[in-house]
């Protein structure tokens, strides 16, 4: 098994390109599923800081259907009722209350309501910047939708449409205020959501060319929008120093809200195409799971805003399987499904056909209504294992909901079908130039025979088998290789070829003998046969006694294999050090007498002085002179001492240093003690 | 006769000698034995080369060496002293035994700094 480990290696990681390459060519998109619920949990599982995060936080955990934990609720309602009774709150703080009581329904008094609409009205007729708008009409818009107060109109509604419409710009985005000439196209979605606001709480008709221009200048918005090769559309975000940096999923969350809630409230046709709609949903489909609570709100609340939309609703078609056994019989499913995953309308699936391959022909697919898919299930009787690009068609029961549906017209989507590819046919032969086959043997790759050959360097190896489809079509691996093992573990690997209907290889061992190294003995023969569609397998199928020539001088050798993988991570061999081989010294005791026979000179030296009559006669007897002396003869005593140092401990350095002192000293003392000697001696000389 | 008479010469050459070199000032003869013993030393320490090897060489070269250097300064210190010698009759015997003394302190420093 281990040894076979590189070409199993091999095959997956060719499984995974012919699956990375498909994935690149056509995706699909799967709508929100149990994963994104479990993910909201997760990534929402904290404390709330302020108003908007909490809103952010209910409004997911309402979409997706999670429940929240009670005392979030509870927390979050107090925080509201707090922040609408209180008269220093901000309009984004009333506004995003509101929002919380949209979710929370929490109770509100009568009292708090009238002072929060008189403030919101007020702020409204003083709005002079974009988000004055968004917020104070946001509030008494949620005010009225949540049926807080009766009766709830704009004064000069046409008069605040206009205002609004003042800041919008020639290329669709919209400025944040008149006099900060910055815009952006998430400012254009909160415009959008305040004019829709203005157009429900005016109590007459505001003029409808005003709707016209604002109806022209977001379909100029989608000029601008941005495209991803497997379909999906959005806004790019634009850089600002002022406000926080709104990136594609924020300002497409922006314009979605904002072009749905306009629709919602104007009559007519905004005139966007569907397939653009589809983009948008394709789009927040495609971020998977965010990572971030703000994105992962945003994309939340996109698709829910698009789930039911009076522009058009997109509808996904997904497939739980992409996989399908044709031994196993299993059949092909699809499903369409909104944004959210709740039911399409009727509609019939079409299989128009599959890429580059004309022998699929065109079908419908049956609808399951119990489960809700639609089954193709003719497959194993037309189709043959392989890799395939489906091209579905959906087809609408009833030709209005064309109009309010977003669909693709052809969706694409990589297939595979996988079957139980059988071996047959499979024989192993020893092949001699002069006589033809010595032996043939069956190979049977079922069982667990092991054949056994022989053969020297003059014969040939050869091996043929046949691969069959379950539909009895021969069938063409990505991988068919041959390997044939040394006892010592040199390894040897060969391609098998194809000759249309069958697989062949003949290996000659004339020419292979100096590519084996000339190494004579048993080798492993083992087959690998792979593919991503069928069973792959490699199997040993036997030995091969192969007796060839002896290596000449200057053969290559094989190359080392390691015994054990890790063996290069073990203690290394040990060295054996040489030293120098210590010189003979003479034994203790003749040095010792040597040291006596040294001294001997010295006695002799004394003993000559003292015949000689050495006396100290001439040494000085007066105090100054005498001590001059005395000292002449200390420092040469301390000289010859501190030599003595140097030579057990000290170093040249602090050698050098002590004799400076002590020289000095010296000469001071000895020039004085001589001087004297020679003026004593010249005096008396001259007496 | 002749032998005898080689040997009466021999005989009366040393007397002639020791006479006169009984007559050498006692400081001279101070000098000679320190030279003496300098020598002696040095002898005994190149037999005891030859008798155990010269492994540690430098230490060999440097007790050598010290002997035969202080033997040379001391020879150096006689010629000087002698006041039989015309040539260094101004150079007062002290100044010559100081020129002695620091020859030998520094001899000595480079001896046991060789010595190792």
């Amino acid at each position: 098994m281990a040894r076979s480990l590189p070409g199993f290696l091999a095959l997956i990681v060719a499984v995974a390109l012919i699956c990375c390459s498909f994935a690149a060519a056509a995706s699909t998109f799967q709508p929100i599923s149990e994963s994104h619920r479990s993910a909201a949990l997760e990534t929402f599982d904290r404390s709330y800081g302020s108003l908007e995060e909490t809103y952010e936080a209910l409004q997911t955990f309402d979409v997706l259907g999670v429940e929240r934990k009670p005392d979030v609720g509870t927390a979050a309602c107090q925080s509201v009722s707090q922040t609408l009774v209180s008269s220093s709150s901000t309009l984004k703080d009333i506004f995003y209350a509101l929002k919380v009581n949209g979710v929370l329904k929490c109770e509100v008094d009568a009292d708090s309501v009238e002072g929060i609409v008189s403030t919101l009205q007020t702020a409204v007729g003083s709005a002079s910047s974009l988000l004055e708008f968004y917020h104070s009409i946001g509030g008494l818009v949620l005010v009225k939708n949540q049926a807080l107060k009766d009766d709830l109109y704009l004064a000069d509604a046409e008069g605040v449409f206009r205002s609004i419409k003042a800041l919008s710009q020639s290329d669709g985005r919209w400025r944040y205020s008149s006099s900060n000439p910055e815009s952006s196209t998430y400012a254009a979605g909160l415009a959008l959501e305040a004019l829709a606001g203005v157009i429900s709480l005016s109590s007459s008709e505001i003029d409808q060319s005003l709707i016209g221009t604002t109806k022209n200048d977001i379909l100029k918005l989608f000029e601008r929008v941005e495209k991803y090769d497997d379909g999906a559309v959005y806004f790019d975000g634009e850089e600002s120093d002022a406000h926080e940096n709104q990136g594609p999923i924020t300002s497409t969350w922006s314009v979605i809200r904002g072009i749905t809630s306009f629709a919602a409230v104007t009559s007519g046709n905004l005139n966007l195409p569907g397939e653009k709609i589809l983009g948008l949903a394709k789009f927040f489909l495609g971020v998977g799971i965010p990572g971030d609570a703000k994105d992962f709100f945003n994309q939340v609340d996109s698709l829910a805003c698009l789930e039911n939309n009076r522009v058009a609703i997109p509808l996904i078609l997904s497939l739980p399987a992409t996989v399908n056994s044709l031994t196993r019989k299993d059949t092909l499913k699809v499903k369409v499904s909104t944004v959210l995953g709740s039911d399409a309308p009727p509609l019939k699936i079409k299989l128009v056909r599959a890429k580059d391959t004309p022998a699929i022909e065109s079908q419908e697919l049956k609808f399951d209504s119990a489960n809700k898919v639609h089954v193709l299930d003719t497959l194993e009787k037309s189709v043959d294992v392989g890799n395939y690009i489906f091209v579905f068609e959906i087809v609408f029961n009833d030709p209005e909901h064309k109009k309010a549906y977003a669909v693709e017209s052809k969706t694409e989507v990589p297939i595979f079908l996988t079957g139980a590819v059988k071996v047959g046919n499979a024989k192993i032969a020893v092949l001699d130039s002069d006589l033809g086959s010595i032996e043939t043997q069956n190979l049977d790759f079922a069982g667990e025979n092991l054949v056994s050959l022989g053969a020297n360097h003059l014969q040939k190896l050869k091996l043929r088998f046949q691969l069959t489809t379950p539909l009895g079509h021969p069938f063409k691996p990505h991988q068919a290789i041959l390997k044939l093992t040394h006892e010592s573990k040199v390894e040897h690997v060969f391609v098998v070829g194809n000759t249309g209907k069958q697989f062949e290889i003949v290996l000659d061992f004339l020419g292979l003998v100096e590519k084996f190294y000339y190494l004579s003995g048993k080798y492993e023969i083992q087959l690998t046969v792979g593919d991503a569609v069928m069973n792959s397998f490699f199997r040993v199928i036997g030995h091969l006694d192969l007796d060839l020539p002896e290596a000449p001088e200057k053969a290559p050798r094989p190359p080392v294999q390691p015994a054990d993988v890790y063996s290069r991570y073990g203690p290394k061999a040990e060295i054996a050090h040489i030293f120098r081989a210590p010189e003979k010294r003479p034994p203790q005791e003749l040095s010792l007498a040597f040291l006596g026979l040294t001294v001997l000179p010295l006695l002799g030296f004394i003993i000559g002085l003292l015949r000689l009559g050495v006396n100290l006669k001439n040494f000085p007897s007066a105090a100054a002179p005498a001590a001059f002396a005395a000292l002449f003869h200390v420092g040469i005593g301390a000289v010859l001492l501190l030599y003595v140092f140097f030579w057990l401990k000290l170093d040249l350095f602090t050698t050098l240093k002590i004799l400076g002192f002590l020289g000095v000293f010296l000469l001071f003392v000895g020039h004085r003690t001589l001087s004297h000697l020679a003026s004593t001696s010249s005096k008396v000389k001259s007496a | 006769m002749g032998r005898s008479s080689t040997v009466k010469e021999t005989q009366a050459l040393f007397q002639s000698l020791r006479s006169a070199y009984a007559a050498t000032p006692n400081n001279l003869k101070i000098i000679d034995v320190y030279v003496g013993f300098a020598v002696l030393t040095a002898v005994i320490q190149v037999v005891y080369m030859a008798v155990v090897g010269s492994f540690p060489f430098n230490s060999f070269l440097s007790g050598v060496l010290s002997c035969i250097g202080t033997a040379v300064l001391a020879v150096c210190l006689r010629i000087q002293v002698n006041k039989d010698n015309k040539e260094f009759k101004d150079v007062a015997p002290e100044r010559a035994f100081a020129d002695f003394i620091l020859c030998n302190l520094v001899l000595h420093l480079v001896i046991m700094n060789f010595m190792g």
